[in-house]
């Protein structure tokens, strides 16, 4: 038994329905633990401590097994986009520097 | 289903009213500001010292009862919490995006010089 990172994936999708998400363990062995990237048209309109409690609600049966949770991105799909824009803006700017 | 919810009484939930009201900063963390238990809290104690800003911290692992009571009070299930002029802010995550961005010195100034 425990928590796994498909468990975790599957209660975010059904229940925050994400258009972009990445489930990383981090545990290294020693007991639950993930990072997560989300990107939901849900969080529309809310502030980062509102996105991050949605995200709490949606594992709240995880967390009861789960011994740390970082919340790397909580973003919407407009945010992610210009995210994924800037990043490939900046590095192009390095290939043509290099 | 049903669920239990009553780690938290009406003493302690005045209790934590008072806690988090008579300090403009307060971190309920794992460990003390000197030695932090756990990266998380160490990480959220490091940001605090380095904006320079006076803070209490209380260390949650000394006693059970305020840590359930916490994650009802705060309806946050992990730690560490981070309280400013008494309201929850949030945890590791949301201190490192808030300081990065530089919100979270604006925040502490407006709180600290009000």
């Amino acid at each position: 038994m425990g928590v796994t990172k498909e468990g975790v994936e599957s209660s975010l999708s059904s229940k925050l329905n994400p258009s972009h998400l990445e489930v990383i363990d981090t545990s290294g062995g020693c007991g639950a633990s993930f990072a997560i990237e989300i990107v939901s048209a849900q969080f529309e309109g809310k502030r980062l401590l509102e996105r991050h409690r949605m995200v709490n609600a949606a594992l709240v049966e995880e967390m009861k097994e789960i011994h740390a949770l970082s919340i790397k991105k909580a973003l919407t799909p407009d945010q992610w986009k210009q995210q994924q824009e800037s990043e490939k803006s900046q590095s192009t700017a390095q290939d043509a520097s290099s | 289903p049903v669920r239990c919810l009553s780690a938290i009484t009406p003493e302690l939930k005045t209790t934590l009213d008072k806690v988090v009201t008579s300090h403009k900063v307060v971190l309920f963390m794992k460990g003390t500001k000197e030695f932090p238990q756990c990266g998380f809290s160490h990480t959220v104690v490091q940001i605090l010292t380095s904006l320079n800003v006076p803070f209490e911290t209380l260390n949650i692992l000394e006693n059970d009862v305020l840590r359930q009571g916490l994650k009802e009070y705060s309806n946050w299930p992990t730690f560490p919490q981070l309280y400013i002029d008494g309201e929850f802010f949030g945890g590791c995550d949301i201190a490192v995006e808030a300081y990065k961005s530089g919100q979270l010195q604006e925040l502490l100034e407006k709180t600290l010089c009000s």
